[in-house]
């Protein structure tokens, strides 16, 4: 098992370095580069001075030499760069908006989970029922909803209309250090992230209930005469529930990266958020940090997948 | 019960095929009948948006504009979009397919793990970034970068069609008669493995309309004054739009109608496809949908 990790984390390095170089190369071969979101004061800037903003930021380079660069001081120094807006490192930046992202997703995975998996399992169990024919239609219903869409019929009604939750932030004036108050700033943004993403977990929990009650160890588990409840909760719960720890740990890098629509509509400075501002100000260090930490997860997402599989399922070896 | 769903589901398939012709109809004859352009501002109601009535069906926006045409010029937009970045993104994904599966060895090899690294991008991430730094927003770079960032998956669909294919014995057959590995490819091993690909192709049109209209919502997408429904929505952000819901539920329902519509047409090919090989087993098996992997974000990373 540990020999099998190590080769999964050697196999990453490739991979890794390949994501890093085709981001850096996408980013500096564009039109506009972070010279030209000046903005007005930019088209005033004598060429003396762009020339002196680039070479101070090593931009006159070539952009395979300015990744080389970036890439050195990574391995190196163990420095992502400081960030072409205000200088900070960025690390510092991904990381102080880190905590409100995590915090926004994980609840909204944890409401997932509380929605998806009871109607999954009962719809699995009881198949053409009222509740799995409810349960498939409003799923079919929501696939088709776009979450930034949701995310407006939800402050127009519940913060314009009812005035129960606040429309935007994080925090209200005065209050900040108040949780209560920030979990009903959370609670549409969780909301929208849950209703949205609930239905493929629900499918997905259905499908694998039906797969474990056709088995064979179910007709034996029935056949000595257990009940209904028993054989469910006993015998084919466990295995149903084998393809939903692969989809956590799937499901790691959308900390991150997964909530650029809602923390922008619901005005949350979050990562996702970053994302957006250091892309239009062209900031390619910040940029390059938030790429790596998201690859990051995907890769470490995929091996805990596997990982975790093996340890619920003692039948699965990885050698 | 089982008939049932199957008569439903049938039933479904073509609602959402007649959905998406009317809409083709309006879409391309509408505001040739109609005539009212798109952006015309109407002064006196400028800033106050005009509920649903009989001279604008679906109300105005805040500078006055018809809803009920921009939605039909929207509808141009998204249709044109979702096809022709479907057709980007088959010719690429089927191709590289292709000659992965057919190649095998170290250059499938080779060009699996590019798709592994592509798809380790998360997608709509990988949108942002190339529209945000390409700054030019004509319809045809939108389709290009839609088109683009979603042939990954559809290669390796392809790729394992056409593994299955390979050594079956009609394709032995033409490579004993001596047939050069082009023709293998073109003739017979693309046509067999079309059926998987034509599904994911239907699925694919609906999903590039969600990335239009996601990528319009951010203002990276179709530039204002030309209508999208991405960027009506975007208008509907404004504080003042708030009392005018129809802003809202128009671009919205168009969307998710549309969206839904072309996944139930590619369920009803799945199933008509299914049907030919076994009659049974079509209505065991899981939609296509959810051959894709959910996130706690939701769909957010389908866009």
């Amino acid at each position: 098992m540990s020999a099998y990790i190590v080769r999964r984390l050697i196999g990453a390095i490739p991979l890794l370095l390949f994501i890093s170089l085709v981001t850096y190369a996408m980013m500096a071969l564009a039109p506009g580069g972070p010279v030209s979101v000046l903005g007005p004061r930019g088209g005033n800037l004598s060429p003396e001075v762009i020339a002196n903003i680039k070479a101070q930021y090593g931009l006159d380079k070539p952009w395979y030499i300015q990744y080389f660069y970036w890439l050195k001081e990574l391995l190196f120094h163990g420095s992502l760069g400081n960030s072409f807006v205000d200088h900070r490192p960025v690390i510092e930046k991904v990381f102080e908006k880190l905590p409100v992202t995590v915090e926004m997703i994980g609840l909204a995975l944890l409401l997932t989970l509380i929605i998806a998996l009871p109607i999954g399992i009962y719809a699995g169990a009881h198949r053409d029922s009222l509740v799995d024919n409810v349960a498939s239609v409003v799923g079919f219903v929501f696939y088709g909803v776009p979450i930034f869409w949701l995310s407006i019929v939800l402050i127009d009604i519940f913060a314009v209309q009812l005035r129960w939750f606040p429309s935007s932030g994080i925090s209200s004036l005065g209050a900040e250090g108040d949780p209560i108050d920030r979990l009903r700033h959370l609670a549409l943004p969780v909301v929208a992230i849950a209703l949205t993403g609930f239905v493929s977990w629900m499918r997905y929990q259905r499908s694998s209930v039906i797969e474990a009650m056709s088995s064979a160890y179910i007709r034996t588990a029935r056949s000595k005469g257990l009940s209904e409840r028993d054989v469910l909760f006993k015998h084919a719960f466990r295995n149903a529930l084998l393809p939903i720890v692969t989809l956590l740990g799937l499901s790691l890098p959308a900390l991150v990266g997964g909530a650029y629509f809602v923390e922008y509509v619901f005005s949350i400075p979050g990562v996702g958020y970053l994302t957006f501002s250091s892309i239009f100000s062209r900031d390619y260090p910040t940029i390059m940090a938030i790429t790596m930490l998201t690859a990051v997860l995907i890769v470490a997402g995929n091996l805990l997948a596997d990982i975790a599989y093996a340890v619920v399922d003692p039948r699965i070896r990885y050698t | 019960m089982r008939g049932l769903g199957r008569f439903l589901r049938e039933r479904t398939a073509a609602t959402g095929a007649g959905f998406v012709l009317l809409l083709v109809v309006l879409a391309v004859f509408g505001p040739l009948i109609d005539g009212t352009p798109p952006n015309a501002i109407d002064h006196a109601i400028l800033g106050m948006p005009q509920p649903p009535s009989g001279a604008h069906w679906f109300g105005t926006d805040l500078l006055g504009r018809d809803i009920f045409v921009r939605a039909l010029y929207g509808a141009r937009v998204s249709l044109m979009v979702g096809a022709a970045a479907m057709i980007v993104s088959f010719t690429i994904g089927v191709s590289y397919g292709a000659i992965a599966g057919a190649a095998g060895g170290v250059l499938d090899a080779a060009m699996m793990r590019f798709v592994d690294a592509m798809l380790s991008f998360p997608t709509f991430f990988l949108l942002l970034i190339i529209a945000a730094l390409t700054e030019t927003f004509s319809l045809g770079i939108i389709i290009l970068i839609i088109g683009l960032t979603s042939w990954p998956g559809l290669s390796r669909l392809v790729r394992a069609e056409v593994l299955s294919l390979r050594d079956r014995d009609f394709v032995e057959a033409a490579r004993a008669l001596g047939a050069r590995p082009g023709r293998i490819v073109l003739r017979h091993l693309i046509p067999n493995a079309l059926a998987p690909v034509v599904v994911a192709a239907a699925f694919a049109v609906g999903d590039n309309i969600l990335a239009e209209s996601s990528l319009s919502f951010f203002g990276l997408g179709v530039q204002p004054p030309q209508a999208s429904w991405g960027n009506m929505l975007q208008d509907a952000l404004a504080p003042e739009a708030q009392s005018a819901p129809w802003m809202v539920l128009v671009p919205g329902l168009l969307i998710i109608a549309t969206i839904l519509a072309f996944s139930v047409i590619a369920d009803g090919i799945r199933v008509s496809l299914d049907r030919s090989i076994s009659q049974s087993a079509a209505d065991d098996e899981p939609p296509a949908e959810l051959l894709a992997v959910p996130t706690a974000a939701g769909n957010s990373s389908r866009g």
